[in-house]
């Protein structure tokens, strides 16, 4: 790191009562006292976590999102209520609440043996983690799949029912390859979203990206380094996705509909 | 026996919006009728319910013979068969022209991949778009948009076509050539209901006009009747509006 940033970052610490902040940026190669490997490589095994839980956690998202954004758009009544009352739930109450909820209350609500199976499950965080982030994304991604239906000329899905195709099929074939396209770039920010709301899991235990730096810093007292990494790692991961989402973007192009030339 | 017939139809957007009232026509095997009327009179309405696009609260269709305001799990069979052709073309606009064409044959009607692309190829070709089968449709003038539309009406073998005001989201330049094959198409004996302004095509190819106002139908006569003498005020009125330009 350069010098003159560690200059001021060592005034700056000076202020705020580190007076004698010793520097070590070749810690990342230093044995953990768990001696379980480098440092660098329980970061690497936090980013791995990162990443497993995003893409489980997306997953659900991206599945059970779509189901009930699909049935807000549906003709009758009731599916859009529901779908409605699902999505208020889960988008009004703090992640960090709903993560609570499933891991300390819901155990407790279960039946008593499932419950202690629940609490011993080898990896139980984790799988509450991808459950509880998975549903709260959900809910973000059911309003843009509505959103992307319902911005869909109302002709497109009349266009369908005329050719004899069913509400399905009209689904399947038509709205939903028009609906996904307009969507995909608030959908590329609700994935970086739900990368991002991984570290919320460290609060329940499980030993993701944020964790690593954490228990990092509480073991070797480097802070700076730590959550420097930290931050550089998570920006990294971010930066490989947009470019991903950008280009899988511009294979989806329409001409004449989706910003494509006509 | 008649091809549509449309008996006591009454729709409500909300308890207190009526737009259609008490309805009733029919529409013979080979015959042509033209549905005219000023904006919001209904016109509209009226021909998508004929397909159950728009559904009714008292009166009854029957298209073929069969009911379509009592039909529920048949009738998206019953729709293949009646074709449909939108202000706004609405052709699907991720699917190239070509694959436009078979959606519906090989969803619906079960066709072969290989015959349904053989049919559609056929229906281009009658209308004059051969070239434009691997585009999109973002990619077509509208006049070309709207064949296309109607080549996929055609090639799931209708029964009869509905036609929604077909030239009026269109360039002036490019309105005669969608009404030149809506003529042929009248010419060899389809069974049309079709929605416009266009009263020259009404002229040449209608055998019957129906005028509608404020929800009902006014006028449902002879097109020599209809264009020489109108019973109503309402139409002559209409007439000398529409006619004097």
């Amino acid at each position: 790191m350069a010098q003159p940033l560690h200059g001021l970052l060592t005034r700056a610490l000076a202020a705020g009562g580190y007076v004698n902040y010793n520097w070590n940026w070749g810690i990342f190669w230093e044995q953990t006292p768990e001696a379980t490997g480098t440092y660098f490589s329980t970061l690497m095994s936090g980013l791995g976590v990162t990443i497993m839980l995003a893409l489980c956690a997306w997953t659900i998202a991206f599945v059970i999102g779509s189901f009930i954004g699909i049935i807000r758009t549906l003709p009758s009544k009731w599916p859009v209520r529901l779908g409605n009352a699902y999505i208020e739930m889960f988008r009004n109450i703090p992640l960090l609440v709903q993560l609570f909820i499933w891991f300390f209350v819901v155990p407790e609500l279960l039946p008593q043996e499932l419950g202690a199976w629940v609490k011993q499950l080898r990896n139980g965080p984790f799988y509450t983690a991808m459950i509880g982030l998975g549903l709260y994304m959900s809910s973000r991604v059911a309003t843009q799949v509505s959103a992307g239906i319902n911005s869909l000329p109302k002709g497109q899905r009349m266009a369908g029912t005329a050719i004899g195709l069913t509400t399905v099929q009209t689904y399947r074939y038509i709205l939903l390859p028009l609906a996904y396209r307009v969507i995909f770039p608030p959908l590329t920010s609700e994935f970086l979203n739900t990368i991002k709301n991984t570290a919320v899991a460290l609060t329940i235990g499980v030993l993701e990206l944020t964790a690593r730096a954490r228990s990092m810093q509480e073991f070797s007292f480097q802070v700076f380094e730590a959550f420097t990494a930290a931050t550089v790692i998570y920006l990294a991961l971010s930066a490989v996705v947009t470019i991903g989402m950008r280009y899988a973007e511009q294979r989806l192009v329409i001409p004449g509909f989706n910003g494509g030339k006509a | 026996m008649p091809m549509i017939t449309i008996d006591n139809v009454s729709k409500w957007y909300n308890p207190t919006f009526q737009v259609l009232k008490n309805c009733t026509t029919s529409v013979d095997k080979g015959e042509v009728v033209v549905v005219c009327g000023p904006s919001g009179s209904g016109k509209s309405t009226l021909i998508k319910t004929v397909n159950a696009l728009e559904p009714v609260q008292e009166g009854t269709i029957t298209v073929d013979g069969l009911s379509v305001t009592t039909m529920k799990k048949d009738l998206p069979k019953l729709r293949s068969r009646v074709g449909m052709v939108f202000q706004h073309f609405e052709l699907f606009p991720h699917l190239r022209i070509v694959e436009n064409l078979c959606l519906g044959q090989t969803k619906v009607l079960g066709r072969s991949e290989d015959s349904a692309r053989a049919k559609a190829m056929k229906m281009l070709e009658r209308v004059g778009l051969t070239a434009h089968a691997e585009k999109y449709p973002g990619q077509l003038s509208g006049g070309q948009q709207q064949r296309v539309a109607i080549a996929r009406a055609l090639v799931m073998d209708p029964i009869c076509m509905l036609f929604d005001e077909p030239t009026s989201a269109l360039d002036p330049e490019m309105i005669n050539e969608v009404l030149d094959v809506m003529v042929e198409l009248a010419k060899e004996g389809m069974t049309m209901m079709v929605v416009t302004h266009e009263m020259g095509f009404a002229k040449k190819v209608a055998n019957r006009v129906i005028f509608m106002d404020a929800g009902e139908i006014v006028e449902d006569a002879q097109k020599d009747d209809f264009f020489g003498s109108p019973r109503s005020e309402r139409a002559q009125q209409f007439l000398s509006k529409i006619l004097a330009h």
